[in-house]
């Protein structure tokens, strides 16, 4: 077989998974009316051809629930990442240039919301939205964006210092001009793989939240809620009901995450020579 | 050392000062949820069914109608003095709960702190060393696994493997049902707590492993190490006396930044194995809307949290003698 070119390798691996993914989302948003059927007359059965995650005590099809699941689970990735890389982005440009009083201001809430573990601080903003979706987004978008916006103000700070952005403000260009041609190139790569490497971390968060109960309502088909639900059946045996769907959550997660670090490769290729 | 002293003065102002924020933000949160602790708690029908005077009672037993900020000024006042207040569920002082739990919870989150600090750095510098080889695979592969596996599900596996099906561990709690607690042997605590400390354990290698590895990469590529190979140091002596002095600073920072991960993680697992810890008590007092008691909990643990960071601080001066100086010359 000819060998790939690695770029050309890491874009092709790039391109399926944002299909993988985009197509899970549409399967799940398609399964949803199906997977809260019930019937009594296949309840607890084992996985088998016909039902590969098995069935529940309502006699429900663990396979669609858990596509259901997965499905819902992106889409509430997506949504509090995306909320948490732009309050990550403001303020981290807010940090980095408006001066030392805001710096030491925005410093301090880092701090302070990096104090507080993650999970109590999710349960705390949920419990302030009154739980449910709108509470467990909140929540998760919310306290997942110290770090980027960390990394946002680092990097700002210390391009600020660079002796070609010095030479740029000597020569009279632009602030605008400044940012848009020497900042945005070294940024957007970083920005962009922390946005990406976020959706693990908010989806783990999400279905922790809803296992505890202070997330998605029971009658939602999230992970979590499937997996807590198990909880009461493990010792009668029914192992299959915790398997496949955490299983399948874990998968998922791992094809974020592989697709952060390619992002990051393709995106910044000096970082993989270093 | 009178620059030491002022240097751990400014932390422990600064410390004050963010625990201060804790407790307001976790109080405001908490005071603008439209959850009802009536409602919760009691119940709707047996609201319907009380008397106007009960549940006026019951209303000045919540604090419903006490505006917040005299209620919060109300709890300051009286945690300066050293009382956090009773808990509404569980009506004992909420100090005397929070000790009783975090005496279940702490020889497994310690355990679990020091293994998996310990047992992330030894992957972590083995994965460096051997990078881009099978070890480094193997290693960064079940970083990626672990990481992206949920705690409690990877409880939940453990206690099916290990509980349900081989049945050798219990299946929950910290001492076995139906024993009186003087009946209760070291070995009965020991034999409950070994799920929530593997599970522990196990998840929160990943991240220290995989920070240790990049640092253990970047420290071999130096040009001192190069020096070092040409005189003919041996890998061993040259991991052991370069190698790890570089990753001895970020691997601290990390461990002690760890302890908020394995907090929030013991939230989780000990829900799992109904194990009667103080994660399991947040989660309690969250569901049942129980102000004090949550308030506690987690201005407690930002208070651990922030001891972690205040020795990880102190701790550099220790390993690292250019720091030291650096402190000194201000």
């Amino acid at each position: 077989m000819k060998r790939q070119n690695s770029r050309k390798s890491t874009l092709l691996f790039l391109g399926v998974t944002v299909f993988l993914l985009l197509f899970l989302v549409v399967i799940g948003l398609g399964v949803e009316e199906e997977a809260t059927v019930t019937d009594f007359t296949r309840t607890n059965l084992a996985p088998s051809l016909r039902y590969p995650f098995g069935t529940d005590w309502m006699g429900r099809d663990m396979f669609l629930r858990t596509l259901a699941g997965l499905s819902l689970s992106i889409r509430i990735g997506l949504l509090t990442a995306g909320v948490s890389a732009v309050v990550a982005l403001l303020l981290g440009v807010a940090a980095a240039t408006l001066g030392p009083r805001v710096d030491g201001c925005i410093s301090w809430c880092i701090d302070l919301v990096m104090g507080i573990p993650h999970i109590l601080l999710v349960m705390l903003i949920s419990i302030a939205c009154g739980r449910g979706f709108v509470g467990v987004v909140t929540g998760v978008a919310l306290s997942h964006w110290t770090s980027l916006a960390r990394l946002v103000r680092g990097e700002i700070l210390q391009l600020r210092q660079a002796p070609y952005m010095l030479a740029a403000e000597k020569l009279g260009v632009s602030r605008f001009r400044q940012a848009r041609l020497h900042m945005l190139p070294h940024i957007l790569p970083q920005f962009l793989t922390g946005l990406v490497l976020l959706f693990p971390h908010a989806i783990l968060h999400e279905a922790s939240v809803t296992f505890l109960g202070f997330g998605l309502a029971s009658e939602q088909p999230a992970i979590g809620v499937i997996l807590s639900e198990s909880m009461r059946y493990l010792t009668t045996g029914k192992w299959w009901l915790a398997l496949f769907p955490g299983l399948a959550l874990v998968l998922v997660v791992i094809l974020f995450a592989l697709l952060g670090d390619r992002l990051r490769r393709w995106l910044d290729p000096a970082s993989v020579h270093a | 050392m009178r620059h030491r002293f002022f240097f751990v003065l400014k932390k422990l102002l600064r410390m004050a000062l963010l625990l201060l924020g804790v407790s307001i933000v976790t109080f405001t949160l908490m005071c603008a949820s439209p959850l009802d602790p009536l409602a919760t708690n009691v119940g709707q029908v047996a609201l319907g069914s009380m008397s106007p005077e009960q549940v006026e009672k019951l209303e000045a037993y919540w604090g419903v109608n006490t505006p917040p900020v005299e209620r919060y000024l109300g709890w300051l006042g009286s945690v300066l003095q050293g009382d956090f207040g009773t808990s509404l569920l569980y009506r004992q002082p909420v100090l005397a709960i929070i000790g009783e739990r975090l005496g279940n919870s702490i020889w497994v989150l310690a355990f679990a702190w020091v293994f998996s600090g310990l047992l992330g750095m030894a992957l972590g510098v083995l994965a460096g060393v051997f990078r881009g080889r099978l070890p480094d695979r193997c290693i960064r592969g079940y970083c990626l696994l672990i990481s992206s596996t949920p705690a409690f599900w990877l409880a939940l596996l453990l206690l099916l493997i290990f509980s349900v099906w081989l049945g050798w561990l219990p299946i929950g709690l910290s001492v076995p049902i139906g024993v009186e607690s003087s009946a209760v042997s070291l070995m009965d605590r020991l034999r409950h707590a070994i799920l929530p400390a593997l599970t522990l354990s196990i998840t929160g290698v990943a991240n220290i492993a995989m920070h240790t590895r990049e640092k253990m990469v970047d420290v071999l590529e130096s040009d001192a190490i190069l020096f070092a190979k040409a005189r003919g140091e041996s890998l061993p002596s040259i991991v052991w006396r370069h190698g790890l002095r570089g990753v001895a600073l970020p691997a601290i920072t990390l461990q002690f930044a760890s302890i908020s991960e394995i907090i929030g993680g013991s939230v989780l697992v000990e829900q799992v194995f109904s194990y009667p810890g103080l994660g399991q008590a947040a989660v309690t007092a969250g569901l049942g809307s129980d102000l004090p008691l949550l308030l506690g909990i987690t201005v407690i643990t930002a208070a651990i949290v922030f001891a972690g960071n205040l020795a990880a601080d102190l701790l550099y001066g220790v390993v690292d003698p250019k720091i030291r100086r650096g402190a000194a010359r201000e």
